[in-house]
């Protein structure tokens, strides 16, 4: 048994964790900030998984979209027809991966060429460096998207930093909430007395609200075939949802196997408990 | 405490050998991941085919690329060459096999460049054989990559390749 | 305790070898025969843990280093290729970042207990040091290790802690770009703390194992704090008494381990790190690994450069200066009265420092932490030296076997 002494320095010892633990987020200088609405996902909780048809949906904007300006250089063409992923098939990704062009080279004569995209080969980018990009952009670069969804984050503040961490409330899907709100929350004019440079939209969510993409998608942009709605809401989750599957391809997988893992150490802690009893039992202690 | 001093000793042995059982389990789980880690990666596996356009390899010629970190020789081979290598009685050889069955087109050799020996890489048009000589250890190889003479046990490896078209294979 | 084995192997062949090489005979004395009190809690778990996380780490770093790329351009998408393409490497590089944490979190646990109950005092002055050394190395470590993924919290991590030694007055910036081996954090500095990290773990494994050596010496401190005088009476042989014990402890503390990598794997994490360093632009709010904020909140509560780094490397010299400076001749805090309530004190004034080390230095989080910072010095160079002297301890068992006859360690937590 444990005594209230164990108990408190058990309580102390996992609030100390806790607190230690603060992530810190980067504050942004507009103090009235709006926090991104924390929206239900499948890919969330214990048993959490990705939505095939709405990755499906999701790349459609991505690559019709976001895919004009931003790169995407750790996606293969591949790791669409992944398990966990969107899940197209191989014929679909290979005729997918035909339609881009990739640079090759040398050949014989020593010239770079360029030849249909192969399954293996990654996303093309839309600049060829950097600078092109901020050249095309007003100075702006567009960040790489690969790991987007894990890099953009906000500060939920103490004490919800500590509950996110625990079993059953657990939260981790800041930046999928972070990436759908800032896609709704651009605003055609600032607020009264605010004056934006060139090249600066007024956003709700963006830290310091002054964001350098123009508003990138409006209701009806995209055409959707399977009878989902196309409206700006859903084309916010459904990138926000893809987004994180290109950041986090393995999710699936990792809370499967990690369930099992609980179940797991659970039975065999139990179990050598049960034995550590069993041969401390005629020892007084 | 001290009250299961009187345990029944079957049960308690029960509990002995399921716990030693699942640590067993826990430590053999583990090790999958550590020891699966050194496979080759999804991206590895992703880049399993060359394409190479032969229309420009003359007659008498051997070209070679790189597939999979292995060089392959694409051969062009003479009538003689062809002739020499089908003429020989496959009691005369280590590895018995026809020419036929080791080429798609006659003209067209495609074999791994590897010696089948300790993998060093042969020479070709050298030998008695007038095929392959590995200089490593003395292999010789004939004009259908098969071992004729030295330690290497097998002959040298046809990869898996089709022809595209008349000019374009794709190895892998 | 030490001294000759008394082992003798059953076999022939075991002869034969013990005879020649007698390392079953240590094994058998160190791991096996070693007497351990019989009053220890669950608390005395987190020295098998933390061995547990030393070998996880270096088991999972090994694996890892075959995939990686110490170089700045390539760095950062060796740790996207481990993540995507390695078999199995998402779950290895999430047991490696999450293990540091639990490494940490253990070694807290594990220090709080020794000073609770006293385990640095005579004779146990060595063993506290070494275990101290321990610590900083593990610090070093953790801290290298963390850059390695070359994201923007690697990076300006490493700049910012880096050019702490320039503060050194006249060769400060000569260390500091010998440190670097260039102008700026840059490839060099990448190449050296890869290899460096790779080296420390062998060094923290010697010192572990001259740690447990010295323990074997002293013997276990143990929650009455008076030292086994009956083997008989006292004690339990280490196997399987202790040995499963352990187990117990390791396998519970693997559920939390789990829980992280499995479903909470960033948390800990910061997510600026997921973007690429990057030399031109800073973060808007830097801060280090969990594990560091206390130190890097005593760091900025200086109004000096110098005079920050010298406290912040201070407060560990404090843990090293300890065992003279807590005057009491009682070890153990469960007959300090007065002692238990400060030691709860010290604990929150470090969680607050962790805290403020977390949160913007501006208005009153600049001064709560100078306070903190004040105290954490007052709690050893103040109150302890001062306690020994005006606190009344209840009194001490007798033995081991006494104290647990009268129940004292009902109090500990027994299970």
């Amino acid at each position: 048994m444990l005594s209230k002494t164990s108990l408190g320095m058990i309580a102390a010892g996992l609030m100390g964790a806790a607190l230690l633990g603060a992530p810190a987020f980067a504050e942004g200088s507009g103090h009235d900030q709006m926090k991104p609405t924390r929206l239900s996902w499948s890919f969330a909780g214990f048993f959490g998984h990705y939505d095939q048809a709405q990755l499906q949906r999701g790349f459609k904007v991505f690559r019709e979209v976001c895919a004009n300006c931003h790169a995407a250089e750790k996606l293969a063409f591949r790791n669409l027809a992944e398990p966990g992923g969107p899940e197209f098939s191989e014929a679909q990704v290979k005729a997918l991966a035909a339609q881009y062009k990739v640079k090759d080279g040398p050949n014989d004569a020593g010239d770079m060429f360029e030849r249909p995209a192969r399954p293996s080969d990654t996303w093309p980018s839309p600049f060829a460096n950097d600078n092109a990009a901020r050249a095309a952009n007003g100075g702006g670069l567009p960040p790489d998207m690969s790991v987007l969804a894990k890099a953009r984050s906000y500060k939920r503040g103490f004490p919800w930093f500590v509950l996110d961490a625990l079993p059953g409330i657990q939260y981790q899907e800041h930046g999928a909430d972070y990436i759908a709100a800032l896609l709704q929350a651009y605003k055609d004019e600032p607020p009264h007395g605010v004056k934006l440079d060139a090249g600066q939209y007024w956003n709700d969510i963006m830290p310091g609200n002054r964001i350098a993409m123009p508003k990138p998608i409006s209701d009806g942009q995209v055409d959707y075939t399977d009878g989902t709605p196309a409206t700006l809401e859903n084309y916010s989750k459904d990138v926000s949802a893809f987004l994180m599957w290109l950041a986090e391809p393995k999710l699936d997988q990792r809370k499967k196997t990690g369930f099992r893992v609980l179940v797991f150490m659970a039975i065999l802690t139990g179990l050598l408990y049960a034995t550590k009893k069993r041969v401390w039992a005629n020892t007084p202690h | 405490m001290a009250t299961t001093s009187t345990a029944d000793p079957t049960r308690r042995d029960m509990l002995y050998i399921a716990t030693g059982a699942a640590s067993a389990v826990a430590i053999g789980a583990v090790a999958w991941p550590f020891i699966s880690q050194m496979n080759p990666d999804a991206s590895t596996l992703a880049l399993s085919s060359t394409e190479l356009d032969i229309s420009a390899i003359p007659e008498g010629q051997i070209v070679t690329i790189k597939w999979r970190g292995k060089p392959v020789f694409v051969r062009h081979r003479t009538k003689k060459e062809i002739k020499e290598a089908e003429d020989v009685p496959l009691a005369q050889l280590p590895d018995p096999q026809t020419d036929q069955a080791r080429v798609k087109k006659p003209e067209w050799l495609v074999v791994v460049g590897v010696c089948t020996h300790l993998g060093c890489i042969p020479l070709g048009h050298q030998g008695p054989f007038d095929g392959w000589f590995c200089p490593c250890h003395g292999s010789a190889y004939d004009t259908s990559g098969r071992i004729r003479q030295g330690p290497a046990p097998r002959n040298l490896e046809v990869p898996d390749y089709a022809f595209l078209t008349d000019t374009k294979i794709k190895i892998g | 305790m030490s001294g000759p084995s008394t082992y003798v192997p059953k076999s022939a062949i075991g002869r034969w070898f013990e005879s020649r090489l007698p390392v079953m005979g240590l094994v058998h004395s160190s791991f096996v025969a070693y007497p351990t009190p019989k009053n220890l809690n669950y608390w005395w778990t987190f020295g098998a843990i933390l061995s547990f996380m030393l070998v996880a780490q270096i088991v999972t770093g090994v694996v890892l280093a075959m995939h990686y790329t110490p170089h700045t351009t390539m760095a950062f998408n060796s740790v996207e290729h481990i993540m995507r393409d390695v078999n199995w490497g998402w779950m290895l590089r999430y047991l490696h970042a999450n293990g540091a944490s639990m490494f940490f979190l253990a070694v807290y646990i594990h220090i709080a207990r020794g000073l609770y109950y006293g385990s640095y005092k005579a004779p146990r002055e060595i063993l506290w040091i070494l275990g101290v050394i321990i610590f900083l190395l593990m610090m070093a470590t953790a801290f290298m290790g963390y850059v390695l993924p070359w994201g923007q919290m690697s990076f300006w991590g490493a700049t910012v802690i880096t050019n702490l030694f320039s503060a050194i007055p006249l060769v400060g910036d000569a260390i500091t770009t010998w440190l670097w081996g260039g102008y700026s954090v840059d490839n060099p500095t990448l190449n050296r703390f890869f290899s460096l990290h790779y080296l420390l773990p062998f060094m923290i494994a010697a010192v572990v194992g001259l740690h447990v050596w010295a323990l074997h010496v002293v013997g276990q401190n143990n929650p009455a704090g008076v030292d086994i005088k009956d083997v008989e009476k006292d004690s339990v042989p280490f196997t399987p008494h202790a040995t499963l014990k352990d187990a117990t402890g390791i396998a519970a503390f693997v559920i939390l381990y789990a829980w992280f990598v499995f479903f909470i794997p960033n948390f800990l994490g910061d997510s600026d790190n997921y973007i690429m360093a990057n030399p031109l632009q800073t973060p808007p709010h830097i801060v280090p690994e969990w594990y560091f904020l206390p130190f890097y909140a005593i760091l900025r509560a200086i109004p000096s450069k110098l005079g920050g780094v010298i406290f912040m490397f201070g407060a560990i010299v404090m843990l090293v200066l300890l065992p003279w400076l807590d005057t009491s001749k009682v070890r153990s805090a469960v007959y300090r009265p007065v002692y238990k309530i400060l030691f709860w004190v010290f604990i929150a004034c470090v969680i607050g420092l962790g805290y403020l080390g977390s949160q913007p230095p501006e208005g009153g989080a600049v001064l709560a932490a100078r306070i903190l910072t004040a105290y954490y010095f007052a709690h050893f160079l103040v109150i302890l030296p001062l306690l020994g002297l005006f606190e009344t301890p209840r009194p001490v068992p007798a033995s081991i076997a006494e104290s647990v006859l009268k129940g004292d360690t009902t109090e500990l937590g027994k299970a």
